[in-house]
């Protein structure tokens, strides 16, 4: 069996020197379509593996293998959104969709001349996330749940294969996150890109994911790692059942019991 | 009167008021034309010498846009340079610093010596008072970037080129702004520096001839004629400033 993203015994010290390490013998492996989840105390160096597996930072030790080949370069075929959604004031909601555009080939050198399909694109995908008609909107216009969508549409413009989201839901009210959680399943459903998602919600991790990797407090690595077999399409009311409720108590054992270990 | 209307008022009320308050203190205080004039004098100096020093005015103009122009262009470049690298950053930082530190009253002896006297050191002397605040704040701008934004837009394979002018330049063009303003009014007391010292033209000689003269209404004319200049290029900056960058406003755009 071949996996999409096959982070496999990364040792990752920052500033290349004999420091602590941020994440240690860490292995994550992740197939195509498959949406992960990395849970885990802050600073426990989830973080530090979004950016090994997009190439924004090379392993001491270990292999980084996304998409069949070493990740040796940032990956284009990545998207991301954080949880600061991090658009762009100067330009409009639409422009900031359309900036990784700009950027990413082959649609760099197409931008000029296909505008108007890369913008239809775009309005498509504010659609789907519920921001019809808000592209001509300036970020700071919007409220903090409603750029944290059109960041997560920004992520998705180039039709990455990969998505990475860092804690992208960690500054929004609970409702708005719950609203988001729905956005964020409909697209996976309907895209079937690949997700790894970094959170610090067990609730979270464990309604949207197929599979969740605890991780344990710095230098980082992988404790335990479970399958949520939930079926889907899930309904936000599976987290109000005993199932569900269990799974996010088993978690938290897990990582409760690592905590004392360590 | 609404709040908004006496906002709109309030720059020609204080102006006007100024004027007066002096004028009054000029006259219960018995103070001599010698030592300060009061307006109507200076305003008296001002019809009586309105050509030479509109065509002084227009010389002085000219030398502190020409210098202001030359450390516009150097200091985005340097700005630019200097921020997009550490090691340029760390390197440069106390060599501006101390370029900075001098008087450039000092300088002009020098420039006196190189180029005479002439056009060129009222010219360099408003170039070199005037560059560093935009090198500092272009600097600033673009060493400031969010490492998230960074991220983005290394993660999708930009170049450093790319994330310096699409996110790089946009992001320090409020800093640019902030520092023209300052700037501008440095590189009139630099061009005025250079033509007392090193030149046969401008108000800056003007002033140096009136005071030889002990003509101090007419050095007070100059002096305001100087200011008059100042407002008319830190308005030209303001109303490009609010073409350029609303975005950086929003507070005051929520407001309206």
């Amino acid at each position: 069996m071949s996996y999409f993203v096959d982070v496999q015994g990364v040792t990752h010290v920052y500033g290349g020197g004999d420091g602590t390490p941020a994440v240690a013998d860490l292995t994550v492996r992740v197939k195509q379509g498959e949406f992960a989840a990395i849970v885990g105390p802050s600073g426990c160096g989830k973080s530090t593996m979004m950016k090994l597996a997009t190439g924004l930072q090379f392993p001491k030790d270990g292999s980084v293998i996304v998409d069949g080949a070493q990740v040796a370069a940032p990956l284009k075929i990545t998207g991301m959104a954080f949880q600061n959604p991090v658009m762009l004031p100067w330009r409009t909601v639409l422009d900031n969709l359309l900036l990784p555009l700009e950027i990413v080939e082959p649609h760099r050198s197409r931008f000029r001349r296909h505008k108007h399909e890369y913008m239809a694109r775009a309005e498509n995908l504010l659609r789907s996330v519920g921001l019809a008609g808000m592209g001509e909107k300036y970020p700071w216009q919007l409220s903090g749940g409603m750029q944290q969508r059109a960041s997560l549409c920004r992520s998705l413009i180039h039709e990455p294969k990969l998505l990475m989201l860092d804690e992208p839901f960690g500054a929004l009210d609970s409702f708005t996150r719950e609203e988001l959680w729905c956005v964020v399943r409909d697209l996976h459903a309907e895209r079937g890109f690949t997700v790894i998602l970094v959170t610090h919600d067990l609730r979270e991790a464990a309604f949207l994911a197929d599979r969740i990797f605890c991780m344990s407090s710095r230098p980082g690595r992988i404790i335990a790692e479970r399958v949520v077999d939930l079926p889907r399409p899930r309904d936000l009311d599976v987290t109000y059942t005993h199932v569900f409720a269990d799974i996010v108590q088993d978690l938290r054992h897990q990582i409760k019991a690592a905590r004392v270990a360590a | 009167m609404t709040r908004n209307a006496s906002l709109r008022l309030a720059p020609y009320l204080f102006t006007v008021g100024f004027f007066i308050l002096w004028e009054i203190a000029c006259r219960v205080l018995k103070i001599s034309n010698f030592v300060l004039p009061p307006p109507s004098a200076v305003w008296g100096a001002m019809v009586q010498f309105h050509m030479p020093l509109l065509k002084n005015a227009m010389h002085t103009l000219w030398m502190t846009t020409a210098g202001f122009g030359l450390s516009v262009v150097f200091g985005v470049v340097l700005g630019l340079i200097v921020g997009s690298s550490r090691f340029l950053y760390a390197g440069l930082n106390p060599l501006l610093v101390g370029f900075n530190s001098i008087p450039k009253v000092a300088v002009v002896p020098i420039l006196v010596i190189w180029f005479g006297v002439g056009w060129l050191p009222p010219v360099l002397t408003a170039f070199v008072i005037s560059f560093f605040p935009i090198v500092v704040n272009m600097a600033t701008g673009l060493a400031t970037i969010e490492p998230e934004t960074e991220d983005v837009m290394k993660a999708l394979g930009a170049s450093r080129l790319d994330i310096m002018t699409k996110v790089g330049i946009p992001r320090s063009l409020p800093y640019l702004f902030g520092a023209l303003k300052v700037s501008i009014t440095l590189a009139y007391v630099g061009s005025v520096i250079g033509e007392q010292n090193a030149s046969n033209l401008g108000i800056g000689n003007l002033i140096t001839r009136a005071s030889a003269d002990f003509n101090v209404p007419l050095i007070f004319a100059a002096l305001i004629v100087l200011a008059i200049l100042g407002v008319f290029l830190v308005v030209i900056v303001d109303l490009i400033e609010a073409r350029t960058t609303k975005w950086a406003r929003r507070s005051q755009m929520s407001n309206a």
